[in-house]
């Protein structure tokens, strides 16, 4: 196994998740919507991980509901807001393409960003003002934290000026970044519907967790059975559910020692290779980052190369996202920040989690260095 | 070797790499996003990467995408597009192979320490007496690539390898199915990869230019029709020209772009005893000396045209005239022309058809 700097596209799944799920994917097979006793004990284990979510969240367990992944639950905020009160969605430009594109597929309105990536709260504040009567806007989505850059964006001041100026629309959060660096319970009691993802925290790819408010009605995106009180038919991913709320846990009891000791390892990264190889710029002003990511922008580099030679060297990172080909495409939250293709060409993600170590980051170091300096021999 | 195969995830790339790794090469795959907009025939739909994946999967070797998109747009499609305005003939697989296989890959690959450049091209290279290294044609003669790949000079021939010029298409498919690569029955590409089947070549210009509607006449200048798109009108073309049947057949036999006109007439004037052709690159630079002493070639004006004897007259540097053997149908200006030797063999030069070329007086 290589250096793993991929965290924010995955990250491996924590240990007490596997333990926790593995015997409801053995002996504990029952469909927990069952009326026997063995439905029953699967049931139970549902309800329990339920609430140690809604602990971690700071939120009512009746408001969680568990769904596929992150990308559903932005689907649902954003497509079940305007399906079930019509109007306008709106969200920044530098959300993930979960948010934007279902933004774009509702003929909604794209906000402007900051030269940080994160939302440009005049922009909010002007596209809120002007919404009339016979358009309101019935949803707003913005992202704790930018899957790429790793941008904080100020929650707080978000939501002042949406309940102001949109009093009725429905603030709805992409926190999938923001799971393992900030405390979502300072996050969640501020919107009325959030979205999670499980493998970005130590648990299973396929499972998701979405926060709707009591009295926040979305229609749902999925119809069937009946399940997670309506708004989300099929039936339970019981060993997947088990295992978030486990990964959930674990990554909350440790998220302040991990977010002191990651940010050193991120620290150190950066430093160590801007001391090293010239034409480098910090995408973002690490204050206003999480812990986890390092965004640089090498001049004069193109990614794809840059990748390579990484993975040649067993260093596992990304740039921006990947087309349904696999082919890189130009970023679009680092030209919505106006970054210059000269620059954002040459960009590289390496983003660190709870298994990264110190030898990993030295071995990163003397990959990234060495790789830069041939491609710009 | 590491040797970087570009695998389009048709047959002949996927042997490619098979013969690649067979031969004990560090190879790694590549497959090129070019284009990002809609289409059903092409080189770069996802189903074409997932084939090229699996079958680098197969062969237990790497694969990658670049997103050359950008550069095919710029080099590829813009010129596609004006040469239709312009009047001139396209040769968008050609451009695509000047200059995204044979440049902007084989740029990359130099960075990113390769040792060459493979593709599943029908030719070969091979090096003569002198030293020379000569673009082959491929040992299939239906299927020979070798002038679509034209541009080669030595120092790129020298980073380019060709693994299935020496088979014919029937045993690159037997080695495909042999090692049960998927694409082994794979049927070949033959369109423009970025026009469409369904749209075509109309719609894909339609959405890009305004079409200009021309009065086709006689060369003597009297009315005979109309065209609803100028952009649309080859030279040598025969249906959708509005004129009725009967008489003689009729062919276009010049394009006059400035004045939105189209002219036509018997196959007769469509019969020139020479062409020009400019912007040549040549294979090997002491050729153009060879040729000054004796010019005889042998010449092919198109993909899968027989190659004709002629006589090349140099004008310079980089152009020179062909005077033909026999007077040959005339050769639309932007068309590339190869010239080979003698023996039809190897290629010398290729270059661009210009604009006019005296017609023959008398056939």
């Amino acid at each position: 196994m290589g250096t793993y700097l991929d965290h924010a596209a995955s990250t491996p799944m924590r240990a007490e998740a596997i333990e926790a799920m593995t015997p409801y994917l053995d002996a504990m097979y029952a469909n927990p919507s069952g009326s026997h006793r063995f439905a029953r004990e699967a049931r139970k284990a549902l309800d329990e991980a339920r609430d140690l979510v809604a602990a971690t969240l700071g939120c009512k367990p009746g408001e969680v509901v568990f769904t596929s992944g992150g990308t559903e639950g932005d689907n649902h905020a954003i497509l079940g807001a305007v399906r079930r009160l019509g109007g306008v969605a709106v969200c920044p430009a530098a959300e993930h393409h979960a948010v934007l594109h279902c933004v774009e597929h509702v003929n909604g309105v794209v906000v402007r960003v900051n030269s940080v990536g994160t939302v440009d709260l005049d922009d909010l504040q002007r596209v809120l003002e002007e919404a009339t009567d016979e358009q309101p806007i019935t949803v707003v989505s913005v992202m704790a934290v930018n899957n790429e850059v790793g941008s904080i964006t100020p929650m707080r001041d978000v939501a002042r000026i949406v309940r102001k100026y949109a009093p009725n629309a429905i603030l709805h959060t992409d926190a999938v970044q923001a799971a393992c660096w900030v405390d979502l319970r300072e996050i969640t009691p501020l919107v009325d519907a959030l979205s999670l993802s499980a493998h970005k925290f130590g648990g299973p790819k396929g499972v998701g967790v979405m926060v709707i408010k009591t009295g926040k009605n979305l229609e749902p995106l999925i119809f069937g059975g009946g399940q997670e009180r309506d708004r989300r038919s099929g039936t339970h991913n019981v060993s997947g559910i088990i295992a978030t709320a486990k990964a959930l846990e674990v990554t909350d009891q440790t998220r302040a020692e991990e977010t002191e000791r990651v940010t050193k390892l991120r620290d150190r990264l950066v430093d160590e290779i801007r001391a090293q190889v010239d034409g480098v710029l910090e995408t973002v002003p690490r204050e206003h980052r999480v812990p986890g990511v390092a965004h640089l922008c090498f001049s004069g580099l193109e990614n794809e190369a840059l990748l390579f030679l990484l993975d040649q060297a067993d260093v596992y990172a990304s740039a921006a996202s990947a087309c349904a080909s696999g082919a890189m495409e130009p970023s679009h939250v680092l030209e919505a920040m106006g970054i210059e293709r000269s620059w954002s060409n040459g960009a590289l993600r390496l983003s660190l989690g709870h298994t990264t170590t110190d030898a990993e980051i030295d071995l990163a170091v003397s990959a990234i260095v060495s790789a830069v300096n041939q491609l710009r021999r | 070797m590491k040797v970087l195969v570009a695998m389009s995830g048709g047959v002949d790339s996927s042997v490619a790499a098979a013969e690649l790794k067979a031969a004990g090469h560090e190879v790694v795959g590549v497959t090129m996003r070019l284009w990002g907009g809609e289409s059903d025939t092409g080189c770069c739909s996802v189903s074409d990467v997932d084939d090229a994946r699996r079958v680098a999967q197969q062969l237990n070797i790497d694969h990658l995408v670049f997103n050359f998109s950008d550069d095919f747009d710029k080099h590829v499609v813009a010129p596609y597009v004006q040469a239709h305005v312009d009047g001139i003939t396209p040769n968008p697989c050609i451009e695509c192979n000047r200059h995204l296989k044979f440049d902007r890959l084989s740029e990359r690959a130099r960075l990113l320490g390769f040792d060459a450049v493979a593709t599943g091209h029908h030719a070969r290279i091979e090096r003569d007496d002198e030293g020379t290294l000569r673009l082959t044609r491929g040992a299939d003669d239906a299927k020979d690539q070798s002038y679509v790949v034209h541009m080669l000079d030595q120092a790129e021939l020298a980073y380019t390898m060709f693994p299935v010029g020496h088979l014919t298409k029937a045993q690159v498919r037997e080695r495909a199915v042999e090692l049960g690569l998927r694409t082994a029955t794979k049927p070949d590409s033959q369109d423009v990869c970025f026009i469409s089947k369904t749209g075509g070549r109309e719609t894909f210009l339609g959405n890009r230019i305004p079409f200009r509607k021309a009065e086709v006449v006689n060369e003597d200048g009297t009315p005979a029709g109309k065209v609803e798109a100028l952009e649309l009108v080859t030279i040598g073309q025969r249906k959708g020209l509005g004129i009725p049947g009967g008489g003689p057949k009729q062919y276009v036999v010049e394009v006059d772009t400035p004045n939105a006109r189209v002219v036509i007439g018997e196959e007769a004037s469509l019969y020139r005893n020479s062409v020009d052709v400019a912007q040549i690159i040549w294979s090997d630079s002491g050729d153009l000396e060879r040729l000054m002493t004796t010019g005889d070639v042998l010449v092919q004006s198109s993909a899968h045209g027989a190659a004709v004897s002629a006589t090349v007259e140099i004008l310079g540097p980089d152009s020179l005239r062909i005077h033909w053997a026999q007077p040959q149908r005339r050769i639309a200006p932007g068309q590339s022309i190869v010239l080979y030797n003698t023996i039809n063999s190897y290629v010398l030069a290729g270059g661009i058809a210009c604009q006019d070329s005296t017609k023959v007086s008398v056939h």
